[in-house]
C-alpha cells in the first residue's frame, strides 16, 4: 500500500512536466461537465417552475381529453354545477371556495432588436375567490383589478421577460385598452408568467361564457379522492380531474423529457469525443514515463503501484475538468432567466438551477471518464518490457 | 500526388495515436453535423419560405381563431390573388409523442395559394370529392407507413363532435409534395376539410382559423398587409398580417434562444478538439525531428516539409470529419424512426457546408505551428539532437 502511495504522488508531482498533453483531459472533461450540468439545470429549472405552482388541497378540472387549460372548454351550465359540489371547501359565509377561471391567450414583446419576437403570453381571468383561495399569491405593487374595468395585474416574471408591462401602461387586445394595474409575486411558481384580470371582464371581453377550468378548494389533500370520485361517476360531467399540483406536473413532462433526451445524446456523443481525449493523453503519459516505470519495475516494485499510479493520474485530471466545468456552468448559467412554449401553448418563465445533485452527476461522469480512460494505458504500462524501455533510453 | 504514400506512412508512425485522434474528430463533426441540422431547423433555414404569401391571424394571438366573415373582405383587397384558410385542428395520433400539425381548409383554396405544393395525379380531385377525406405531407406518410386509402384516426385536443366525442377518423386520399426541388413547406402537415369539422364539431361553427394570402407581387407585401389590418382594426377581430416567413421565425423565436446554446455547445466541443488534435500534432513532429532533418538533408526544401506536416494534419481533420458527417446522416435517420416527438432533422447544404469549411480550417490551425516548426528546423541541430 506504501508503495502504490509512493508511485502514485511520484507521479502526480511530475504532471506538471506534462502539462500541454494533461491539459487535454481537463478541459475534454470539462467540456462534457460544463454542457451536461448546463443542459440539465434548464430542465431543472423548468421541472421546479412548473412542480412549485398549485397546492395539494385545491383541485383543478378541465374537459376531458384536453391535456392543457388552453384546450379546454367547460359550458357555463357544467361551470355551475361543478361550483356547487358538496366537497368543495365554504367559506365563513358559506359560499363555495371555487374559481371558474378563462384562460386567454395573447400577445406580447419579447425581447429588443432583429431577435424581437411576439410571444404567446396568457391572460386569465379570476373570480374574486381564485385570489383568496391562493395564499401564494401576493400583490407586490399597485392594487387589484376592478370588476367590469378593463384592468389587468402581472406577474413578476412576466414583467422581467415580456416588453410594455409597467404599472400605468395600456395594453391592446381584441380591440380595447387594458391598464396594468398591479404587479404580483407567486413565488415564482407558472402563474407568474401570466396576466390576471377578472373571470367575467375576460368572459364578456372575449365572448366566451363559460370557462377554461374550474379550480376548487377542497377541505384538505385526502378530500381529494371522494372529490373526484363525486364527478367521475356522475354522468352530467365529461371533465378530467386533477390535483393542482399534479396538474401543473403534467404539463413540465414533455418539455423535461425532451431536453432530458436531447442531454443524454449530446452528452454521450461528447463523453466518447472526451475519453478518446484522454486516451491519448494517458498513452502518451505511460510513453514519456516509460523508462521510469520500467527502472521501477527492474528495481522490484510489482505492476499494482504503476497501474495506480496511472489510474490515479488519469482521475485527478478529470476531477479537476470536472470541477471546472461544473464551476463554468455555475458560474454561466445558474440562475439565468428565460422562457419558452410550456404546456399551455404560453410562455412560461423559469430560471437555470445548478444544484448540488446535478454538479455530483457531472463529477461522477468525469470520474467515470477518468477511470476509463486510464485504464487501458494503466494495463499497457503494466505490461511494458522492461529491458526494450530501458535500452530505448 | 507521389508524396500521398509518405503521408499516409506517417500517419500510421503511431497507430493508435492516430486512431484515436481521429475517432475525437469524428465524435466532434458527429456532433457538428446534429447540432446544425437541428439549428437549421430552428433557423428555419431549411424550409422555403419565400413565397409571397401572408399570414393573417387575430392581433391577439393566433390561437384565437378569426372568423369567416373577414374572407371575403381580404379577397377583395386589389392585389391579392387568392386566399385560403387553416383552422387548426390539434389531433393527436395514436399517442402525444406523435406530434404533427393538421388543418382544415378547403381543397380548392389550398391549391390555389399553395402552387410551391402538389398533390398526385386526380388527388385533388379525390379530396374534393369525400368530406372526410385528408391530404398529408409527404415526410408525414414515410414516417408513419401510411398509404392513400388508409383510414387515419385522431383524437382532437380542441374539437369534440356533437357528441362529445373526441374520436375523428379521415381517410387518406393524397400526398403533398414537392411542386419543383424542396419548394413545398408543408410536407409535415396534415390537410383536412373544413366543411366536415365546422359541421360535425360541438361548437365554434364559422371560425375560420387563419387566413393565408396569396399575393400577385411579393413587393406590394408591406402595402397589403397593413391595408388587411387597417380593415379590421378597433373592431373585436382585430388582425395582424405578417409574411409566412416572419409568422413562422416568430414562431421558432417563441421557444427561445436555442440556436444560441446549441452553438455554445459545438463552441465547448471544437474547442477541445482543437486541443486535441492540435497536441497530437506537435508531438507527432517533435518526434519526427530527426527524420524530417534526415527529409531536408536528401533535398526535401524548407516549404516541401511545411506542405508535408500541414498536409498530414488537413488529412487527418478531413477523414475524421467526414467519417463524422457520414455517421450523422445514419444517425440522425435513425433518429427520425425512434424519436418520434422530435421533428425530422436532415443535414442540408448549409450544413454540409459548414462542415466542409470547418475541415480545412481546422486543419491548418492546428498542423500550422508543427508545419512552421518543420519548416524552420536547422539540419545540424536536429541530427545532433539539440
Amino acid at each position: 500500500m506504501r508503495t502504490i502511495l509512493a508511485v502514485t504522488l511520484m507521479n502526480l508531482r511530475s504532471i506538471p512536466s506534462r502539462l500541454g498533453t494533461s491539459l487535454v483531459i481537463v478541459v475534454g472533461i470539462a467540456g462534457v461537465v460544463a454542457v451536461l450540468i448546463a443542459l440539465l439545470s434548464m430542465s431543472k429549472g423548468f421541472e421546479k417552475t412548473l412542480k412549485g405552482t398549485g397546492a395539494d388541497g385545491r383541485a383543478i378540472v378541465i374537459n376531458a381529453g384536453s391535456t392543457s387549460e388552453l384546450a379546454s372548454y367547460l359550458q357555463p351550465d357544467v361551470v355551475s354545477l361543478l361550483r356547487t359540489l358538496p366537497a368543495v371547501k365554504r367559506d365563513v359565509e358559506g359560499k363555495p371556495l371555487a374559481s371558474a377561471e378563462l384562460l386567454v391567450i395573447t400577445e406580447l414583446r419579447k425581447g429588443e432588436g432583429p431577435r424581437a419576437a411576439s410571444v404567446n403570453v396568457a391572460l386569465r381571468g379570476v373570480e374574486p375567490m381564485g385570489l383568496k383561495m391562493r395564499p401564494e399569491v401576493k400583490l407586490m405593487q399597485g392594487r387589484v383589478f376592478e370588476p367590469g374595468l378593463h384592468e389587468v395585474i402581472a406577474g413578476r416574471s412576466a414583467t422581467e421577460q415580456f416588453e410594455g408591462i409597467k404599472i400605468g401602461n395600456k395594453l391592446k387586445f381584441r380591440g380595447s385598452e387594458w391598464t396594468v394595474v398591479g404587479i404580483f409575486d407567486s413565488d415564482r411558481d407558472a402563474h407568474e408568467s401570466e396576466l390576471w384580470t377578472d373571470a367575467d371582464t375576460a368572459r364578456n371581453a372575449f365572448g366566451r361564457p363559460g370557462a377554461s377550468s374550474v379550480l376548487a378548494q377542497l377541505e384538505s389533500p385526502a378530500a381529494f379522492k371522494a372529490f373526484k370520485d363525486s364527478i367521475t361517476t356522475d354522468p352530467r360531467f365529461q371533465v378530467d380531474v386533477s390535483t393542482e399540483r399534479d396538474y401543473f406536473t403534467s404539463q413540465s413532462e414533455s418539455l423535461t423529457s425532451a431536453i432530458n433526451i436531447l442531454t443524454n445524446v449530446i452528452s454521450i456523443i461528447m463523453a466518447f469525443g472526451a475519453l478518446f481525449g484522454a486516451l491519448n493523453t494517458m498513452y502518451s503519459a505511460v510513453a514519456t514515463r516509460s523508462v521510469e516505470i520500467a527502472t521501477l519495475r527492474a528495481i522490484g516494485f510489482s505492476g499494482a503501484p504503476v497501474v495506480a499510479s496511472v489510474l490515479a493520474e488519469a482521475v485527478l485530471l478529470a476531477l479537476a475538468g470536472g470541477m471546472i466545468g461544473a464551476a463554468i456552468s455555475y458560474t454561466l448559467f445558474n440562475g439565468m432567466s428565460v422562457s419558452t412554449l410550456g404546456g399551455s401553448f404560453t410562455q412560461i418563465a423559469f430560471s437555470f438551477m445548478v444544484t448540488p445533485d446535478l454538479v455530483e452527476r457531472g463529477l461522477t461522469w468525469a470520474v467515470l471518464l477518468g477511470l476509463i480512460g486510464g485504464l487501458l494505458p494503466a494495463i499497457r504500462a503494466a505490461r511494458l518490457p522492461v529491458v526494450e524501455a530501458l535500452r530505448a533510453a | 500526388m507521389r508524396f500521398l504514400p509518405l503521408l499516409w506512412a506517417t500517419l500510421w508512425r503511431r497507430k493508435s495515436r492516430t486512431i484515436l485522434t481521429m475517432l475525437s474528430l469524428v465524435t466532434a463533426f458527429l456532433l457538428l453535423g446534429l447540432l446544425q441540422a437541428a439549428n437549421s431547423l430552428l433557423g428555419l433555414g431549411t424550409v422555403n419560405l419565400n413565397a409571397p404569401i401572408l399570414i393573417t391571424q387575430a392581433r391577439v394571438s393566433f390561437t384565437s381563431p378569426l372568423p369567416m366573415r373577414l374572407l371575403p373582405q381580404i379577397e377583395a383587397v386589389p392585389g391579392v390573388d387568392a386566399v385560403s384558410f387553416s383552422q387548426f385542428f390539434g389531433g393527436i395520433y395514436k399517442d402525444p409523442k406523435n406530434f404533427f400539425p393538421q388543418f382544415a381548409t378547403m381543397p380548392d383554396r389550398w391549391f390555389r395559394v399553395f402552387t410551391e405544393c402538389k398533390l398526385g395525379p386526380g388527388q385533388l380531385e379525390a379530396w374534393k370529392a369525400s368530406r372526410t377525406a385528408a391530404v398529408a405531407g409527404k415526410n408525414l406518410v414515410e414516417r408513419y407507413g401510411w398509404k392513400i386509402g388508409d383510414r387515419i384516426p385522431l383524437t382532437s385536443q380542441i374539437w369534440p363532435q356533437k357528441d362529445g366525442s373526441r374520436a375523428w377518423a379521415f381517410d387518406l386520399v393524397g400526398i403533398v409534395d414537392d411542386a419543383t426541388t424542396d419548394s413545398c413547406p408543408r410536407k409535415n402537415n396534415m390537410y383536412i376539410r373544413y366543411d366536415y369539422l365546422d359541421e360535425a364539431r360541438q361548437f365554434g361553427q364559422g371560425l375560420a382559423g387563419i387566413f393565408v394570402v396569396r399575393l400577385k407581387d411579393q413587393s406590394q407585401a408591406e402595402r397589403i398587409s397593413s391595408q388587411i389590418d387597417a380593415m379590421f382594426e378597433n373592431s373585436p377581430d382585430e388582425t395582424k398580417t405578417q409574411t409566412e416567413r416572419d409568422f413562422t421565425l416568430n414562431f421558432a423565436r417563441q421557444v427561445g434562444n436555442l440556436n444560441l446554446i446549441l452553438n455554445l455547445i459545438l463552441c465547448a466541443v471544437f474547442f477541445t478538439i482543437l486541443l486535441l488534435t492540435g497536441n497530437t500534432m506537435s508531438q507527432a513532429v517533435r518526434e519526427r525531428i530527426p527524420e524530417l532533418a534526415v527529409m531536408k538533408t536528401i533535398g526535401f526544401t524548407d516549404t516541401g516539409v511545411l506542405v508535408l506536416v500541414l498536409a498530414e494534419a488537413l488529412l487527418i481533420c478531413f477523414i475524421g470529419g467526414m467519417a463524422g458527417m457520414l455517421l450523422s446522416v445514419g444517425v440522425m435517420k435513425v433518429f427520425a424512426k425512434v424519436l418520434t416527438q422530435f421533428p425530422a432533422v436532415r443535414a442540408d447544404l448549409r450544413v454540409w457546408t459548414i462542415a466542409l469549411v470547418t475541415m480545412p480550417t481546422l486543419g491548418l490551425i492546428v498542423g500550422g505551428f508543427p508545419a512552421w516548426r518543420a519548416k524552420r528546423l536547422s539540419i545540424v541541430d536536429a541530427l545532433a539532437g539539440r
